[in-house]
């Protein structure tokens, strides 16, 4: 057996891990030793994706690799691992802290760096760059410290970092050189368009600016000079201002470089020295440096090809894009400006709407060259692939961009050739597509996991989803959406199927429609739907046994086994007396207390036979049960409004009772939290929340879809300045549409996510009546609104209901295994070791 | 299986280590859901009846190996793959009624005890 190749892969950016992937899964592996030495603290992360650091995605969320996955692939590493000098004579290379490694070939993947200009003043410690998880959190630390945030450069990544700045809460600048935002990717009147979107948001634009010097600031801690005499003050400067590679080892070692720099490479991707490879952001081809991660991976593909002696080569590569940009879809798709001889443009301007198309053909009109879209991308996908596969173009190809209602001739899935690149991020064509799905490939999951299509930028899901499903049903194979083995229908078709056939208890739907005796997951999911539908008392006795354990004992059960309690405390308003009745509680019982995020106090540690006689005497002293252990409406959190602040412009807590009084109780897919803010300053957090609702001086904004937790998500502004009735309609309304469509356990913030046309579509719903369903929304939900009930004043009434809470069919002795001890002044939970040991606890 | 013909094997071969203890009656048992029962041992059973399965009543220990409490009972009944099972109500995992072993994890098990209905009672089969 012949000695194996020993390949060093200097950098473990997104374009080196993908190196390392493509070389250690390939065919030949085997005849390959792999080293990765990275200078960051940390293996490859997703750069494209850096900026949802921000939106709450952890380091880890991320991470492309693993420890653990590097050493499956028996991939030697070393992060903190910056290389300092390559002999290549002796074809070794040594690390700043003195190891030495020896190659047989090595692959330069250094990346770049943010180019900061030469301006004086520009090393002060407010002055950032937006490029790595570390710069990251610098920018959130110096954030927390500061009012006011400038960008400097208005590119792509430079808009980015804007929205980031923006929502970190920072008044935020972007100062541009150029005439126009995103020069380089979009037209002169897309860029005005743009630039008007991005104003409208609150981030303030400034075109055609150099600046000379960054000085101390009068109202700021600097102040940033243009050469037209104007100044700007910020506390926080972020230069976004292009990229240079990472070029200084191959200049050390003699390498050719180009003459702005990057590592000079053939088509084969192989430097001056045949030995040593250079790939991504670093290489310089055709004296082109490409700064996305498309090209990136080509390249990593076609040295990993070369290195196993096929015959790959690097040939340029496509530079168009999609994304959105601060909530702005921006479009480029290649010769956005028109630079090819005799080419023309067909142009669509929608002020109203704040829409620009251009569409770049040949002199011809037969074949699409470049696009730039902005406020609508929804045509990028064909006219990337007209673009692409040099597919000839409609007789009018204007068309193409014109608004929906004209003619638009459809480029469907099947309408592609083979050929066409589905996910330029991984190369991805619809062949390979094909391929995996005739390889087995049955769910879009699957798929994706096969061809890596989609798992890049992201930009092309709907088409793959198109795709793949049209190849798919063309095989018969019908895209599963079961909700569980018992039922193959998804919530939403259980819904309409409960609705349609009046369908009130899960035994008559079992019967119909399913299979077996069901699961914790159809049951609890029934029980919602009938709850949602129907509005009956959750504990009947046809209900019961579908509902989850908090809902069966109206409780919210800890680890236990004890419950909590939490009375309804509408706004997060109370008074002494019911105050004092929570207090009086808790001591006689002997409960541990916490107020809650949601404004309310929970009490915990009450054994399930003690719930009966304590909500007898909260239901006495006037309270209503807070539905906490529900899938349902919980809290509407407020701030005390106009009637005690002196900033207040409405009366939020009378609109936050009529709120929380409206929609109490009402059972949804998830948990619904709500908040009414009486200002601007937006105290009571409306826009974290499902539904919020912010003053004006003219009325109500509403916001949509927000969430906390796991992965929190600002809510959208959904409309403004809206009267009460009208804002109460639009609640009504997109309420009843969540919970008629969507999935289990599915937040509004997911929902929306998911949701295709996203916040437009939900709008056109809701406010112009686009499904003309609006009458039967709102007359749904006031239905349920009508049959409330306090679910725990009706158990007190039951006896037979009281039964279920003795702590033993056979016994009232209570249960031993349940131990406390006191910490702080109150009881918690006894640990195992902490446990009177003399009690048998288990078998 | 746990059938009744089975439970009356048992108690027809039950030796003298085994005997049969009165729990309730048997309208005390809801329907397609638990109750908890404690035995004179200290133990705690959770019981079902299920009605899809004739009203066939199961009964398994009540304690949850993986949560650490005596939560069994308040579970949810279904089935996976036909079999019936109770998840726990802590962090779901779906304990067979037949067996007792944990269906996603087959390492954990509980208990199972044979159960049989006498003049109107719920009895379970104790070793003693």
């Amino acid at each position: 057996m012949s000695k194996k190749q020993h390949i060093v892969v200097v950098g473990n950016g997104m374009v080196g891990h993908h190196f390392v992937e493509q070389l250690s899964q390939s065919a030949n592996a085997e005849q390959f030793e792999i080293t990765v030495l990275s200078a960051e603290p940390r293996l490859a992360y997703d750069r494209v994706h850096l900026s949802e650091f921000f939106a709450g995605k952890s380091a880890d969320d991320l991470a492309m690799t693993s420890m653990d996955l590097y050493q499956q692939w028996q991939v030697n590493f070393r992060i903190n691992a910056k290389v300092d000098t390559i002999d290549r004579q002796g074809k070794t290379l040594t690390t700043q802290t003195g190891e030495v490694f020896s190659y047989d070939k090595l692959v330069l993947a250094t990346g770049s760096y943010p180019f900061v200009p030469p301006i004086k003043g520009n090393d002060n410690p407010d002055c950032l760059v937006y490029r790595t998880i570390e710069d990251l959190q610098a920018i959130s630390h110096c954030a927390s410290k500061s009012k006011v945030g400038v960008v400097v450069g208005g590119g792509l990544l430079g808009l980015e970092a804007a929205n980031a700045l923006h929502h970190l809460g920072l008044q935020t600048h972007v100062v541009e050189f150029a005439p126009q935002l995103m020069a380089v990717q979009i037209d002169k009147p897309g860029g005005d368009i743009l630039r008007q979107k991005i104003e409208s948001l609150g981030v303030q634009v400034h075109t055609n600016r150099a600046t000379t010097q960054i000085v101390a600031g009068d109202s700021c801690r600097h102040k940033l000079c243009f050469s037209d005499g104007e100044e700007l003050e910020t506390d926080l400067i972020l230069f976004s201002a292009g990229i240079r590679p990472y070029d200084q080892l191959a200049r050390q070692s003699e390498l050719d470089v180009g003459e702005r720099g990057g590592i000079v490479v053939n088509n084969q991707c192989q430097t001056s020295d045949e030995n040593i490879y250079a790939i991504g952001e670093c290489a310089l081809w055709n004296n082109f440096i490409f700064g996305l991660v498309a090209p990136g991976n080509t390249m990593a593909k076609v040295a990993a090809e070369h290195l196993q002696g096929q015959s790959a080569s690097f040939t340029g590569a496509d530079m168009s894009t999609k994304l959105k940009l601060m909530g702005v879809d921006v479009g480029s798709i290649g010769d956005a400006h028109g630079k090819t001889p005799g080419s023309l443009t067909y142009r669509y301007e929608d002020q109203v709407n704040g829409v620009y198309k251009a569409m770049i053909v040949d002199s011809e009109q037969k074949k699409l060259l470049g696009a730039v879209l902005i406020g609508d991308t929804s045509e990028y996908d064909s006219l990337l692939q007209y673009m692409l596969n040099g597919i000839d173009l409609p007789a009018q190809p204007e068309s193409l961009i014109l608004p929906s209602n004209s003619d638009k001739p459809l480029l469907g899935a099947d309408a592609l050739p083979d050929t066409a690149t589905i996910c330029s991020c991984h190369n991805v064509t619809k062949a390979d597509v094909i391929t995996a799905i005739d390889e087995g490939a049955v769910t879009l999951d699957f798929i994706k996991s096969c061809t890596k299509a989609s798992t890049g930028c992201g930009g092309c899901v709907a088409l793959l989803k198109d795709v793949s499903s049209n190849e798919l049903s063309c095989r018969g194979v019908e895209v599963k959406k079961d909700i569980c083995e018992h039922f193959p229908y998804s919530r939403r078709e259980l819904f309409d199927l409960i609705k349609i056939e009046k369908i009130t208890n899960f035994n008559d739907l079992m019967a119909a429609h399913g299979s077996g005796l069901g699961c914790d997951i159809c049951k609890p999911t029934a029980a919602s739907i009938f709850a949602s539908v129907w509005n009956e008392y959750i504990l009947d006795k046809k209900h019961q046994p579908l509902q989850d354990t908090n809902d069966t004992f109206l409780a919210n059960m800890q680890k236990d086994g004890t419950y909590s309690v939490v009375p309804r405390i509408p706004g997060g308003e109370i008074t002494p007396d019911k105050l004092i009745v929570i207090g009086e509680v808790a001591k006689q019982y002997n409960l541990y207390t916490k107020i809650t995020g949601g404004q309310r106090i929970d009490l915990f540690g009450a054994r399930k036979e003690e719930l009966p006689e304590i909500w007898r005497r909260l239901v006495d002293a006037g309270f209503e049960t807070g539905h906490a252990y529900g899938k349902s409406v919980r809290t509407v959190k407020s701030c005390v409004g106009s009637t005690w602040c002196r900033f207040g412009v409405q009366d939020s807590v009378s609109m936050a009772l009529f709120i929380e009084d409206r929609y109490k109780g009402i059972r949804s897919p998830h948990k619904l939290k709500f908040a009414v803010s009486g200002c601007t300053r937006e105290c009571a957090e409306a826009q974290s929340k499902d539904i919020g609702v912010i003053a004006t001086e003219n009325g109500w904004n509403l916001y949509v879809c927000g969430n906390g937790g796991m992965k929190p998500r600002h809510a959208d502004l959904f409309a403004t300045d809206l009267d009460d009735e009208t804002l109460i309609k639009y609640i009504d309304r997109v309420l009843m549409f969540y919970i008629e469509t969507a999935d289990r356990l599915q937040r509004t913030s997911v929902w929306m996510n998911n949701m295709e046309g996203g916040l437009e579509y939900l709008q056109d719903v809701v406010i112009n009546d686009s499904l003309g369903l609006a009458t039967y929304l709102e007359q749904h939900m006031d239905s349920i609104v009508g049959t409330y009930q306090c679910e725990w004043k009706t158990t007190l009434e039951d006896p037979k209901a009281l039964e279920r809470f003795k702590p033993f069919v056979n016994s009232d002795k209570p249960d031993s295994n349940i131990q406390f001890v006191e910490e702080r002044g109150q009881i918690r939970p006894a640990r195992p070791e902490e446990k009177t040991i003399a009690i048998v606890v288990q078998d | 299986m746990t059938t009744l013909a089975y439970a009356d094997e048992q108690l027809s071969t039950a030796t003298q280590s085994q005997r049969w203890v009165d729990i309730c009656r048997q309208d005390q048992l809801i329907e397609d859901t638990g109750v908890a029962a404690l035995l004179e041992n200290g133990k705690q059973v959770a019981i079902f009846q299920l009605a899809l399965k004739a009203q066939q009543i199961y009964a398994v220990s009540n304690f949850d190996p993986i949560g650490q409490a005596n939560v069994l009972y308040r579970g949810i009944v279904g089935c996976v793959n036909s079999e019936p099972v109770v998840a726990s109500p802590l962090f779901k995992q779906p304990f067979s009624l037949i067996d007792g072993r944990c269906v996603t994890d087959e390492s954990i098990s509980i208990s199972v005890y044979p159960t049989r209905i006498n003049d109107g009672k719920v009895q379970l089969l104790i070793s003693d």
